[in-house]
């Protein structure tokens, strides 16, 4: 026998979801049948602001797109503007823009471990995992001059070195850092309520997760080897990794996907650290963009396109940015089918949403 | 076992919050907090104006006046790169809050006077 159907709205906002997306969650006895999402809630309209800025000052705007992925963004338009210009970049400068990126990516999945924890109502764990947080910011804001929005990256290099003495201690600070990761994530991986609330809930099969196209760590934990740094931009040629992949394909994998990213981001970090070149940071920049670009990078969140096109002046004609959540959607609505309603926020949270950075 | 370990150990550490504001915020060498503004440096060129991703500057050439809207700005620190006069400089200090029919907009008078140019040679003569 089958139940009434009834449309629950869930969201824009939601008590574990400080994110503006609404869902109309088709209900039939507990079970969500079908979840219809409607998006356009924070729409900024940044992407038009290209021909009033010139392409050098954008590199601040391309940063505000994320909060969280800010340093990711405007490496990638920088990217993007080099690749249009066929503008060098120097290596000292490819491999602090990696490092900042893996730095990002460490603060990005510990906020999400951490809003993750205070959404099954773990208060602790989330406390402990913004302490980690706040030392990786720390450390971002020694280096680059801003803990969130770090400003750093212009087209041609970056604004600013790093000595060679501080680097050592970063590096040795890291390691501090990996030792409470460490003790944080057996939690996240071995905690029973957790388990219960995440094993089996929101499952994504990886030809589901292909056809869908899922990118980062909701791909990975359906088994797909899918990772932008495997193509090898900035230092990541010079890198020895290895994608993580976990076979789980539920809300469990995606949290796992992301602790284990957690110590590969370190390892990278590490290796970036040992590798420096030596030499300047910035070359000078001449010239205005003509052409068209693709440039992509791996965001905490998975891939990220930012595509230019300009016709010779300062300013660009067209830019477009597709983040990892909007190509994420599918996959969540794949998702959230069959699953129960009391396990609809979780399982939106896992493939860690960012709407803001989704509608710019 | 494992969580009475846990417990053991918030005893004897210290806390890991800072009692803001007893104590002093931390701050870095170059933390972008806010920008500094020097008036007999500045030259009225205008370069700060044109070039701030949020049109926090004006340049008013003619009443020379240089103001600032501090809740415009972001503090991304491109004028103080651009400007050419060291008139710009970034403090770690963030500033303090305020509402703004209080403070927010701040107006500099522009004192920088142009140097003499050094006489030539035939002219001293004369
Ligand atoms: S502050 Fe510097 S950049 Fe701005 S108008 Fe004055 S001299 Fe020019
Ligand atoms: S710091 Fe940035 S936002 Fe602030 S006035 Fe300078 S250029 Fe404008």
């Amino acid at each position: 026998m089958t139940g009434k159907r009834t449309i629950v709205p869930f969201g824009p906002q939601h008590p574990v979801l400080p994110e503006p997306i609404h869902l109309d969650l088709v209900i039939e006895d507990e079970h969500v049948v079908e979840a219809i999402p409607s998006i356009g809630y924070v729409h900024r309209g940044l992407e038009s602001l290209v021909d009033r800025r010139e392409y050098s000052d954008f590199v601040y705007l391309a940063e505000r797109i994320c909060g969280i992925c800010s340093f990711t963004h405007s490496s990638t338009f920088c990217q993007g503007v080099e690749g249009l210009m066929g503008i060098e970049v120097p290596a000292r400068a490819t491999y602090l823009r990696t490092m900042w990126g893996e730095y990002s990516r460490l603060h990005s999945h510990l906020l999400w471990l951490g809003l993750f924890a205070d959404a099954l109502g773990f208060e602790s764990l989330f406390y402990n995992a913004w302490k980690i947080r706040e030392s990786i910011l720390n450390e971002l804001e020694a280096t680059t001059g801003g803990r969130v929005i770090q400003g750093v990256c212009k087209v041609g290099g970056v604004r600013r070195d790093v000595t060679n003495e501080f680097l050592s201690g970063m590096d040795k600070r890291l390691d501090d850092i990996e030792a409470e990761m460490r003790e944080m994530t057996r939690v996240f991986l071995s905690d029973y309520t957790l388990k219960k609330r995440l094993v089996g809930k929101g499952v994504l099969k990886a030809d589901a997760a292909y056809n869908l196209g899922a990118v980062g760590p909701v791909a990975r934990a359906s088994g797909l080897v899918e990772d932008v740094r495997t193509s090898g931009y900035l230092a990541y040629g010079d890198i020895s990794f290895k994608p993580v992949t976990v076979e789980g394909c539920d809300g469990y994998a995606r949290c796992e996907v992301r602790c284990k990213e957690l110590f590969q981001s370190v390892d990278i970090i590490h290796q970036i650290i040992a590798g420096m070149p030596e030499g300047d940071v910035s070359v000078p920049v001449k010239g205005n963009p003509d052409g068209e670009f693709f440039s992509r990078s791996e965001q905490p969140r998975g891939e990220v396109i930012h595509y230019l096109r300009g016709n010779g002046t300062k300013n660009l004609t067209q830019f477009r940015v597709r983040t990892p959540t909007l190509t994420n959607v599918p996959s969540l609505v794949a998702m959230l089918a069959g699953a129960e309603l009391a396990d609809v926020p979780q399982i939106v949270l896992t493939i860690d949403p960012c709407i803001g950075c989704m509608e710019r | 076992m494992k969580m009475l370990k846990t417990i053991l150990k918030q005893f004897v550490h210290k806390p890991v919050t800072t009692t803001f504001p007893a104590e002093p915020a931390k701050r870095y060498a170059v933390t972008r907090g806010h920008v500094m503004f020097d008036p007999s440096k500045c030259t009225s060129c205008g370069i700060c104006m044109k070039r701030c991703p949020s049109q926090a500057v004006t340049v008013d050439r003619a009443a020379k006046l240089w103001t600032i809207d501090l809740f415009r700005c972001v503090i991304c620190g491109q004028c103080t790169e651009l400007c050419k006069f060291d008139a710009l400089s970034l403090d770690p200090a963030y500033s303090s809050s305020a509402r703004p029919d209080e403070r927010g907009v701040e107006t500099y008078e522009i004192t920088y006077v142009k140097p003499e140019k050094p006489k030539k040679d035939s002219e001293i003569g004369e």
